[in-house]
């Protein structure tokens, strides 16, 4: 173990353990909520645990940030980051996807709760235009 | 001098710490609003760790997705019908029960990971030496996230920009307005979000949000332009520039946005960023490369990926600046 205390020892695998944690919770928000909106946002704390997995990854102790630089000998792994950074812009494009068809089931059944809808009629006959 | 690795441990643990509460609190809330001011607070903390973790561009994104684009959204969809009498309550045994089963399974899986910042990982031997030892000759470009972004990894980044513009266009086929026959309903827009008419009515608010936007906007296209030398680039500027354009929405009120920018001119730049992109591969491949290969765009290498990787940079900005104003125009109709 190196004398500057570079960070290896503590963390160890932390990051993973914390990011199992959040993903546990957004698992559960996809399971056990009744409301559609509380099941996205689930999803997408499900999504971001694994960008923590990933990221994490990534990370070189006593690195910098891969931005090349003379003075600079360490970098971090730079490829993780480009693969989470398209992941982040897709996921929310994807979310409002998944936002969207939310809107049309509440103006369909007047709730987004997933009990509710089981036992309602459709309040508007869906319209094509 | 201070111990960086020290400083380091101790911020990734604490936000760490933070990270998990947040994450427990989310799940026992039971209001919508609540949770996705969560859900904001979530991201800020999750970007402060990526900047922790070294992953300056990817702590951009998160900033002004997590905390700005998915929040508004989300408030765009929830109604004070929704909230619940019940503000919090742990969710069902049967639930925990599958929770804690993925998570001892997962937690054993990570029994096989490398150690925090472990130098000598598998994931640090094959393909990073090669874009962080090659990349200056190659590329010309110091930022090695950019140029394994819009050079090394092409394809991928073109694929990402199709899937960010097919949701966009997903969106506005299911919330597309109603048009009648007399042409009337094209329009219809509405009170985003609940109380909203009062929120613009405070002067306080208004001035300041009217002096944000326009560093907003210049610092979307700084973030554009610089990405090459800097953390940024097409992905986090369009985002940038999106919420600047969707902050002047809010301000103004309802309908005044369609006012500054048409939603057919939105759409067009949605299509116009992917073509872009596209078409500096198809001329690549005129000039006698491969697609997307940029060293045959101009006389030297290096001088044909800056020309290649700013354009493409430019195509994902415009498609996805013109996504995220979609995705607010669309979900600001009147849904009733």
């Amino acid at each position: 173990m190196s004398v500057a205390g570079d960070g290896m020892a503590v963390p160890g695998l932390l990051n993973y353990w914390v990011a199992v944690g959040v993903l546990v919770c957004g698992l559960i928000m996809v399971v056990d909520s009744r409301n559609m909106v509380k099941k996205l946002i689930g999803l997408n704390l499900f999504q971001s645990a694994v960008f923590l997995i990933f990221i994490t990854m990534g990370k070189v102790s006593n690195g910098s940030a891969p931005i090349l630089d003379p003075a600079v000998s360490t970098y971090s792994n730079p490829l993780p980051h480009v693969l989470i950074l398209t992941a982040i812009v897709v996921g929310v494009a994807t979310t409002a996807l998944g936002l969207a068809l939310v809107v049309r089931i509440r103006r369909a059944y007047g709730t987004i709760y997933e009990d509710e809808i089981a036992d309602k009629p459709q309040v508007e006959p869906e319209i094509i235009p | 001098m201070p111990n960086i690795g020290l400083i380091n441990t101790v911020a990734d643990i604490g936000l760490l710490a933070m990270l998990a509460a947040t994450a427990v609190l989310m799940m026992r809330s039971q209001s919508p609003l609540t949770i996705t001011i969560l859900s904001g607070i979530y991201s800020l903390i999750m970007c402060t760790l990526f900047v922790v973790l070294d992953a300056v561009d990817v702590a951009f994104t998160e900033a002004a997705v997590g905390v700005g684009i998915a929040s508004i959204l989300i408030l765009c969809v929830i109604k004070h019908k929704d909230e619940p009498n019940l503000q919090s309550a742990w969710p069902s045994g049967l639930s925990i029960c599958l929770g804690l089963g993925v998570g001892v399974l997962a937690v054993l899986g990570t029994a096989d990971m490398a150690m925090y910042g472990d130098p000598l990982a598998p994931v640090h031997q094959h393909l990073a030496p090669r874009f962080l030892g090659q990349s200056p000759q190659e590329t010309g470009i110091p930022n090695v996230v950019t140029s394994v972004l819009a050079s090394y990894r092409g394809y991928d980044t073109l694929g990402e920009v199709v899937v960010i513009f097919t949701a966009g266009i997903a969106v506005l086929l299911l919330l597309a307005g109603e048009t009648r026959a007399d042409g009337s309903g094209q329009h219809k827009v509405l009170t985003f979000p609940a109380g909203h008419s009062e929120l613009i009515a405070n002067p306080v608010l208004k001035m300041v949000l009217s002096r944000i936007i326009p560093i907003v906007i210049l610092f979307a296209l700084y973030v554009q332009f610089h990405g090459d030398y800097g953390p940024g680039g097409g992905f986090q500027a369009g985002v940038i520039f999106g919420a600047g354009l969707i902050t002047y929405g809010l301000l103004c009120g309802p309908g005044k946005l369609p006012g500054l920018i048409s939603e057919k001119g939105v759409i067009t730049g949605m299509a116009l960023g992917v073509l872009l992109y596209g078409a500096v591969g198809v001329s690549a491949l005129i000039c006698g490369g491969d697609f997307l290969d940029y060293s045959v765009l101009s006389d030297s290498q290096t001088a044909g990926q800056h020309l290649g990787i700013f354009l493409i940079e430019l195509g994902v900005g415009m498609t996805v600046a013109s996504t995220m104003v979609s995705l607010f125009i669309s979900f600001n109709r009147d849904w009733g």
